[in-house]
Parts: structure tokens; sequence; C-alpha cells
């Protein structure tokens, strides 16, 4: 894939990721442990690294309209592993909410079918709708 | 009877009423009362982890407030996930003056400003550092002997590292439980692996596959059953096996059980403090008659 971004906007997509994951991007040099240990890594358009890497080159529209951190289910392994002591979850987590911060769901209560609604656990629902709606 | 004050979560009083019954009636059998918070409200069930993000830490802040209006400085929780919140919203209340203030300031209505010093313990912890796996086994009326045991610690009990309850990558906290009881614990590459978790609502072929696999691992190293420790796995790894079941028809269906389930049988505790009805595999009943 080609991208080409110009020098301001990667600045700022970045330090703005930086500034709400409170994570330094710079820290990270592409070993990889992170996607090693994802177990949504199967399922993700850009593995965790990438996003890392996309994010240092400033590709917002990329990460943001990625499925992986929507796949991302916060479990803190990439955390655990990363060798340079980087949050990778609090990096998913800032760029999801930069999509939700712009007024839009990425998953609405709406979507529950009722049938779903009776059996689901409060927790799933709750921790769902937290992550995936503004 | 020593007392101590309990957190429940939404959950253990919906869905996962199983996990409470059995954990009030095996707590109460080591001589021990959970008293139920007053007044406690849903903490939010996800850590928020934005750095601006201070409103999600209010509810998990809120019941500890409650907490200290008991008189306690220590409160009890079961759900993984509860605890997970409680635990890294107080460390980061604790960490940062700044936001203690602020925090507090928002809720200038209660009466008490609070300051970090409730102690979040999970239920295990509790079990292993104020009872004892030693007196835990002296309890026990049925040994489980023969049954196998696969401990599922999932994420949220060992990660972050600063919020595990034990070490984050070899834990032996439930091994040991399993071992009090008399059954024995069986290793497997997924023990400490996540379940998929939330995704389940938006999702469901995607932890289906998840528990498939988590399943078919605990077998090939010879599990009976699972163990596990919060609702949203229990649920995960039991109910979403229908949809695996649709999805690979060569998967083989597993009990998953509440680790305070599998404690009520081997205290020798009545059907209804142990709960069965509610989990969605119901265990075999030669495996059950066999260790009852
Ligand atoms: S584990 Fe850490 S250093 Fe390695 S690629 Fe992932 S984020 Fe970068
Ligand atoms: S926190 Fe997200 S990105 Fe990191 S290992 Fe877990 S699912 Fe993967």
């Amino acid at each position: 894939m080609k991208i080409k971004i110009p020098l301001e906007k990667k600045t700022k997509f970045r330090e703005k990721i930086e500034e709400l994951s409170g994570e330094n991007l710079f820290a990270c040099y592409q070993c990889g442990r992170c996607s090693g240990g994802c177990p949504g890594a199967s399922q993700m358009d850009m593995l965790p690294n990438q996003v890392m890497r996309y994010i240092y080159l400033g590709a917002e529209e990329e990460v943001l309209n990625s499925k992986t951190i929507w796949v991302c289910a916060s479990c803190y392994m990439c955390t655990q592993r990363c060798p340079k002591g980087v949050n990778l979850t609090k990096v998913m987590e800032a760029a999801r909410q930069m999509y939700l911060r712009k007024n839009q769901d990425y998953f609405s209560p709406d979507n529950i079918p009722q049938k779903d609604r009776e059996e689901l656990p409060t927790i799933a629902m709750v921790s769902c709708l937290r992550k995936m709606s503004s | 009877m020593q007392k101590i004050a309990y957190y429940p979560g939404c959950t253990m009083k919906t869905t996962a009423k199983n996990f409470e019954d059995s954990a009030i009636a095996v707590f109460k059998k080591l001589g021990i009362e959970l008293v139920e918070i007053p007044r406690w409200n849903c903490c939010g069930t996800v850590y928020s982890l934005t750095s601006d993000d201070l409103m999600h830490h209010l509810a998990p802040i809120r019941n500890l407030i409650r907490v200290k209006e008991m008189g306690c400085d220590k409160v009890v929780t079961f759900c993984s996930m509860c605890y997970n919140t409680l635990k890294q919203s107080n460390l980061r209340f604790q960490q940062n003056e700044e936001e203690r203030q602020k925090i507090n300031d928002f809720m200038y209505r209660e009466e008490l400003n609070y300051e970090g010093d409730v102690e979040i313990v999970q239920a295990l912890e509790f079990l292993r550092d104020s009872v004892g796996f030693k007196k835990i086994a002296e309890k026990v009326k049925n040994p489980l002997n023969g049954l196998k045991v696969a401990p599922y610690y999932g994420c949220l009990l060992l990660r972050p590292k600063e919020a595990s309850i034990d070490n984050p990558e070899d834990p032996s906290i439930v091994e040991d439980l399993i071992k009090s009881l008399g059954a024995e614990p069986v290793d497997f590459p997924y023990k400490n692996e996540c379940c998929m978790s939330y995704l389940t609502v938006n999702h469901k072929d995607i932890v289906a596959e998840r528990t498939f696999n988590i399943i078919k691992s605990a077998g090939k190293f010879g599990a009976d059953m699972i163990l596990t420790s919060c609702p949203l796995c229990e649920y995960n790894l039991d109910a979403r096996q229908r949809e695996a079941l649709e999805k690979f028809p060569d998967h083989l269906s597993m009990p998953v059980l509440y680790f305070t389930q599998l404690m009520a049988m081997a205290l020798g505790l009545d059907d209804k403090d142990i709960r069965f009805d509610l989990n969605y595999i119901k265990p075999d009943d030669k495996l059950i008659k066999s260790n009852i």
C-alpha cells in the first residue's frame, strides 16, 4: 500500500495519540512481540506492531478505519510482553477514542438483538459499549 | 465469624448468581461472612485507559468511599473484571495527587474525602493469604481425587502486572487451590490468554472460534473441566460452546465452573449452593457423583 502523508498531519496524529495514551511512540523498535502474543492477531487487518508503525508515520485514516482497533480486547498481553515497556493497550484505546470522540459509534446499543440482551452477562454489554460507543 | 466487606458487581447478581451463591456459602463454611457494601454501584467493568478521562474513575472510587463508610479499609471482590477495574483505578488515584483532588472535587456531595487507603483484594488472594490453602484442605469433606481441572486465569487477574494477583507469566494460585481440594491441576497453554472478552457481543464468531481452541487444548492435556473467576470468561467458554459446536462439528463439550463451585463440591455443600442450574454445559453426572 502506498500512502502519502503531509509532514504536519503526520506529527499531529502521532502527538494526539501520545497525549491520549501517555506513551512514547518512538520507544518501539518493531520487534513484533506484541503481535506474537496478541490473541486477536489472526482476525486483524493490521498487526499491533504495524499499528505502532502507522501511527508513527501519521497514517490517521488507515489506523482509525482499521478493523484491528475494534478487535483488540484490551487483554494487556502486548503490554506485558513488550521489551521496551510500551503500553500498546493504551495506544489502542487512544486510537478508539480518537474515532469515538468524533461523536460516532462503532457499535451502538441498538445493534444488540433483544434475544442477546436477555442472555448476555451485564459486564459483556457494559464493557462492549464502553469500548465501542461514544 | 470473621467479617469482610464484599463488592459483588452487577453480574454476580444476574447471570453469575451461581458464582455469588456458591461464594457466600463457601466463605460461610470457612467461617467468613461476606458483608455486602451498602449502595454499591457498577464499577464500569473496564478500566479507562486514556490519560485525560477521569470521569470513568468516579464509579470505582465511589465504591471505595462506601467501603470507608462501613469503617473498613479492605474489600473483597470475586469477578475478575470488577477486581481489575477497582484495583487499577485505586492505583491511579494513589499515584496522582492532582487527579486525586479533582476526583474528590467531582464527588463533593460525598461526606467523605477518599484518600486512596482501601485495599482491593481478589477472593483468590484472600483465600491464599488470609485463610490459607492448608486450612481449606483441612475443611474438605469430599476430596475431588482423580478430577482433572484446568485453571483458566484469562487476562484480568494477571495483567497489567501492577494489578496481578500472582506471577503474570507463571501463576500458580489457582493450581494450589485445586490441589487443596484433592483434585489435579492441568497445565495448558491458553491458561493466561484472553477469551476475546466483550467481543462476544458483536463478534460471536470470533469468540466461538477462540472457545473451540481453548477447550480443545484443555481437553488435549487431559482436563475434565475448566475453572474460572470471571463471569465473562465463564459465559464465553461455557455458553459460546453452542456457537462453537455449530462452527466446528468436532467440538467436544466441557463444563466450565467458577472456582467457588468446585470448592462447594469439595466442602460438601448442597446443590442449592453449588448451583449448576445456571451453567450452560452441565457437569457430567458421573463426574460429579464419583466426587460427591
Ligand atoms: S513489542 Fe513493543 S517494541 Fe516490540 S513491536 Fe510491539 S510495541 Fe514495538
Ligand atoms: S491488548 Fe489488544 S492489541 Fe494488545 S494483545 Fe490484547 S488484544 Fe492484542
